[in-house]
């Protein structure tokens, strides 16, 4: 985003879209963390990410994770809920 | 100065099922026990004269010209302080009582100026009534006695005036000022014939504390107090009740009208959310309306740099259309979307996101909640089982405890602050949660039991740390909870809260309250009778924006503070119709009444009525769109009375978004900050201009009433029906009454609704349903909306805006009381002389360290941006802790805020952004940008006029 571009004035603080979509996701399972029942806590992220993330959002974490390599920064309970997602 | 069309008797009604049967003047009439005699009188259609009485103020009996003769009392007792008994016989008219009634008159009249046919009070002034009706016909002591005659007249408030030589010192104003306002700026100073009423200490209106809520002007029975506007307009020929278009309180006004024209708002009496009170804004600052900045013709433009033109509204509308459909074309049918605003009517919003549901064909719908109340949605939707607070606001007066966390009422609320205050002042005790030291916390006759001065961000762990002395106290409400709410549930979360980690004492390092505080707070809330949660956007504006909500209605359901009068969960919603906008499915995901788009029953019944098939997965957010829109992926967006530009996060970030999009379509008075860049401009109507509802935070349903017609050509809800048209989804309502019909059709909370029994009734609170007809002012008695109540683990996950060397403070955002969020209607008027900038507010340790003195410029920088204010030394904020308000767009308070957000709703996380505040002598970079940018912008405009001139 060149600067020109942005007619309001300033640079556009911005992350890759993917990373934000980590952010949001590992937001997500930090709220379900305390779950004492791990499967309550993997079912209640995929249920989240199912029915607040758009189609679009899900496809573009997917993508970011296949080429992020590693666990491209996921943590583990969101990681696992966002496997049940099947892509739609 | 009272309304042009009620009728005032003479003191407030009485409640109550006993009845006491009286007879005046031979009329017998059974009224409730302790009525007054004068009320009881005047609903027996005998007018009793009187001066310092008004049915809106408790009976002070100073004026003698109520004096009555009752059977068997000595004397001539007042009326307005005499209750009725049984059997009473009242006479109010004999000779003697005639003749005391003339002596007083004649008393008043020797000091009172004889310019009855130039005042402005002429026709509506109580004391020349009453000179008729006692029938006084000579003063004989005549006028050359002492007398105030000579008084200086205050001009100091920009919407009224005090003129002390028409003063008959009743206490009328400095009672409505008690009562009513609970401010207590007025006094009566002096003693006998030297008796005056002053503002404080004897300073002028504008010096004084009074913040300008017009109680007093209504209740003068002369001109002392009168509006300006009814001085330089005259008196209004007729009145249409309508509802006010800011805050979440939704006062009722009588709009007083000559012609098209508003003479005054004045608050209705019987309006169920204020009871005829109101605020400097609702009451005085409508100026906006009428503003010459309003833009009353389309225009449109290819790029963001070129001059507007302006077109017919076909050409605009056409173009519109014709330039979203294009860009589904080459980019997809999910590259547009739509916001609807708060500020709109429920009819308006309903139309917008069935426009882009039905005619984009997709649910990339959204609405500012998204960046102030989307977690109370969430977190109470998850708890109790419906998005929505539980009480109405009258419930208050039944509270014994007040637990006020992250709002600020007496500036964002202040018609039900003033409520709140007479509360307290009757006894309830008041818990206050606020990094900052809020006018609630100490304020006449009022004085916080607790305020726990947390640190921003930590509001998770102050309640996890009041659920923890709860339940490890045994102060749980066992009998309800086991009969109320899920027991698994609760048990999880009792032994989650239960835990060390979530003490007061392990608590307070993080959270900065002292343990003993919270203990002492807790306490009092659990076992001090009935405790009331009221909160703002303090709570929603965090991270764990929804977890904080969830832990609050963790903690009801725990003291059995839910489900009755007195107590409950109350969001103090900020805008006039936010909760109607969520409420009319304003929500990527949820369709009107809170039902997800995926649900394929709902989406059926929204298909059959709609005539379409209709998208099942859920569509973009706001910030979803800024990011699509970023990727090339998001293109179009037609925005109804939205400013995302000043009031989202990150500002670079969202007029970054702007610019890369094709065609942005604004539809709003200004040309605020969103419309520098669009593409289409559709002026809009203000609230006066049209038919509607507006739903307020107690679930109140309320009729917006036409006025004048719209300015622009059109009501919001037609400009919507064009576009839609257009888009090639048809559209044909004759009037909004008909789209509440097919709401009520098709949303089971709304089935009892309609214009016809809001006319009836005056206003409904949803649910109004087969199973509550008329309403719903308490809910979840008996049992929750989702059956049993649910509670839910909140565990306390810190901010990742962290504090550093670099930026070593915490900058948290609000509002204050005469300016209303980012200004577009305040700014524009005389609102303005009590807050003409936003000032950096900032603890005096904080500031010597940096050198910073008052009203110095202070640069503000955060990881997003950077800007400079002028600086407000105020022990108010605790150290470490600088504020803001982000009414003036040039301040750039959301360049500094960054794009954090609530983990379940990404509502913004305005409260805390980790700053550098330093002394400064020039403009901030961004500041100087966005002055050059307004600048094009305006000239663009300007040529736009030029050239409809020039034609």
């Amino acid at each position: 985003m060149s600067q020109a571009q942005n007619a309001g004035g300033g640079a556009a603080h911005r992350t890759d879209g993917g990373e934000q979509l980590v952010k949001m996701a590992n937001d997500i399972g930090r709220f379900f963390r305390a779950e004492p029942v791990r499967e309550d806590a993997v079912a209640g992220i995929a249920s989240h990410m199912g029915k607040y993330w758009t189609k679009r959002m899900r496809d573009k974490l997917r993508a970011y994770l296949a080429q992020a390599g590693a666990d491209g920064g996921l943590e583990e309970l969101p990681r696992e809920a966002f496997q049940r997602l099947e892509p739609r | 100065m009272l309304s042009i069309v009620e009728k005032d008797l003479g003191t407030p009604a009485r409640a109550g099922t006993e009845l006491v049967t009286l007879t005046i003047d031979g009329k017998e009439i059974a009224v409730p026990a302790g009525t007054s005699v004068m009320r009881a009188a005047a609903l027996a259609d005998v007018q009793v004269p009187r001066l310092c009485a008004t049915d809106q103020l408790e009976a002070f009996g100073s004026c003698r010209l109520c004096l009555v003769q009752i059977e068997g009392m000595k004397g001539l007792p007042a009326s307005c302080t005499t209750p009725v008994a049984q059997g009473m016989k009242v006479s109010t008219q004999n000779k003697q009582i005639a003749d005391i009634r003339r002596g007083v008159m004649e008393l008043y009249i020797s000091d009172h100026p004889l310019d009855c046919l130039t005042c402005p009070a002429n026709g509506h002034c109580e004391l020349q009534d009453m000179a008729g009706v006692v029938g006084l016909r000579e003063v004989r002591y005549g006028y050359d006695g002492a007398n105030h005659l000579a008084a200086q007249k205050d001009e100091s408030n920009p919407y009224f005036t005090f003129d002390p030589s028409k003063c008959i010192v009743c206490s009328r104003c400095v009672r409505a000022c008690d009562e009513r306002q609970s401010t207590l700026a007025l006094t009566i100073q002096g003693r006998g014939f030297g008796s005056t009423v002053a503002a404080s200490q004897d300073v002028s209106f504008m010096d004084s504390e009074c913040v300008s809520c017009g109680a007093c002007v209504q209740a003068c029975p002369t001109a002392t107090l009168t509006e300006k506007s009814v001085i330089e307009k005259g008196q209004a020929e007729h009145s249409i009740i309508t509802t006010c278009a800011y805050c979440g309180v939704g006062c009722s006004f009588r709009a007083e009208m000559k012609g098209e024209e508003v003479v005054r708002m004045v608050p209705n009496m019987d309006g169920h959310a204020n009871h005829g009170h109101s605020c400097v804004k609702g009451r005085f600052a409508i100026g906006y309306a009428t503003h010459k900045d309003r833009i009353l013709k389309p225009m449109i433009r290819a790029k963001i740099s070129d001059p507007w033109r302006e077109v017919s509204w076909e050409e605009a509308i056409s173009h519109a259309a014709s330039e979203l459909k294009r860009i589904q074309a080459k980019y997809g049918r999910n590259s547009i979307g739509g916001i609807t605003s708060s500020r709109c009517t429920n009819e308006e919003t309903y139309l917008v996101q069935k426009l882009i549901r039905a005619g984009f064909g997709n649910n990339n719908v959204d609405t500012c909640a998204r960046v102030c109340h989307s977690p109370t949605g969430y977190g109470l939707k998850n708890t109790i089982g419906e998005s929505a607070g539980t009480q109405n606001f009258d419930s208050v007066m039944k509270a014994d405890v007040i637990f006020v966390i992250g709002a600020n009422p007496t500036d964002g609320h202040p018609v039900f602050a003033s409520m709140m205050k007479r509360r307290l002042r009757q006894g309830a005790k008041l818990i206050v949660a606020d990094p900052r030291r809020i006018d609630l916390v100490r304020t006449p006759h009022i004085d916080a039991v607790y305020h726990l001065k947390l640190r921003p961000g930590t509001n998770v762990a102050l309640l996890d740390s009041l659920a923890h002395v709860i339940v490890t106290e045994g102060l749980v409400k066992e009998d309800f909870v086991r009969a109320r709410c899920e027991l698994p549930a609760f048990e999880k979360w009792r032994d989650f809260v239960s835990e060390a980690r979530n003490s007061p004492e392990a608590m307070e390092s993080i959270t900065g309250v002292p343990a003993a505080m919270v203990r002492g707070a807790a306490r009092l809330y659990a076992t001090g009778g009935n405790g009331a949660i009221f909160y703002g956007l303090g709570v929603t504006e965090h991270s764990q924006g929804s977890t904080a909500v969830m832990g609050i209605a963790n903690l009801a359901m725990a003291t059995a503070n839910i489900g009755k009068e007195g107590v409950g969960v109350n969001p103090l919603r900020g805008q006039n119709n936010v909760q109607g906008s969520c409420d009319m499915g304003s929500f990527p995901h949820e369709f009107p009444g809170y039902r997800h788009v995926a649900d394929d029953a709902v989406r059926g019944s929204f298909e059959k009525d709609w005539g379409l098939e209709l998208q099942s997965e859920p569509g973009l957010r706001i910030p979803n769109m800024f990011e699509a829109a970023l990727d090339g992926e998001f293109k179009g967006l037609y925005l109804e009375g939205e400013d995302i530009a000043q009031s989202d996060p990150n500002t670079q970030h969202v007029t970054a978004a702007l610019t890369s999009m094709e065609c942005v379509v604004v539809q709003d008075l200004f040309l605020n900050e969103t419309p520098k860049f669009a593409h289409v401009f559709l002026p809009g109507s203000s609230f006066l201009e049209k038919d509607g509802t507006f739903t307020n935070a107690e679930r109140r349903i309320s009729l917006v009433r036409k006025t004048m017609k719209s300015k622009s050509g059109y009501a919001d809800w037609e400009i919507t029906q064009l576009l839609s048209n257009a888009m090639g989804f048809p559209m044909n309502y004759k009037h909004p009454s008909e789209i509440m019909d097919e709401i009520a059709r098709l949303t089971p909370t709304f089935t009892g609704v309609s214009f016809a029994r809001l006319e009836e009734m005056g206003s409904i609170q949803w649910p109004c349903n087969p199973e509550h007809p008329n309403g719903t002012p308490t809910m979840h008695v008996g049992q929750f909306v989702r059956g049993k109540g649910k509670f839910l683990v909140t565990e306390y996950v810190p901010t990742e805006e962290k504090v550093n060397a670099r930026y070593p403070l915490i900058l948290t955002t609000g509002r204050i009381l005469s300016q209303y969020n980012v200004g577009a209607q305040t700014r524009r008027t005389e609102n303005s002389q009590w807050h003409d900038e936003d000032r950096l507010e900032i603890h005096p340790h904080d500031a010597e360290e940096r050198g910073i003195e008052q009203d110095d410029w202070v640069g503000i920088a955060s990881r997003a941006g950077d800007t400079v204010l002028r600086a407000k030394v105020t022990d108010r904020m605790q150290p470490g802790v600088v504020y803001t308000t982000f009414h003036f767009p040039e301040s750039g308070a959301n360049v500094i805020t960054t794009d954090n957000s609530d983990w379940a709703t990404n509502c913004p996380e305005y409260k805390v952004t980790a700053v550098q505040v330093t002394r400064v002598n020039q403009p901030s970079e961004w500041q100087k940008r966005f002055r050059e940018f307004s600048e094009t912008q305006e000239e663009l405009l300007r040529q736009a006029d030029a050239t409809l001139a020039a034609k």
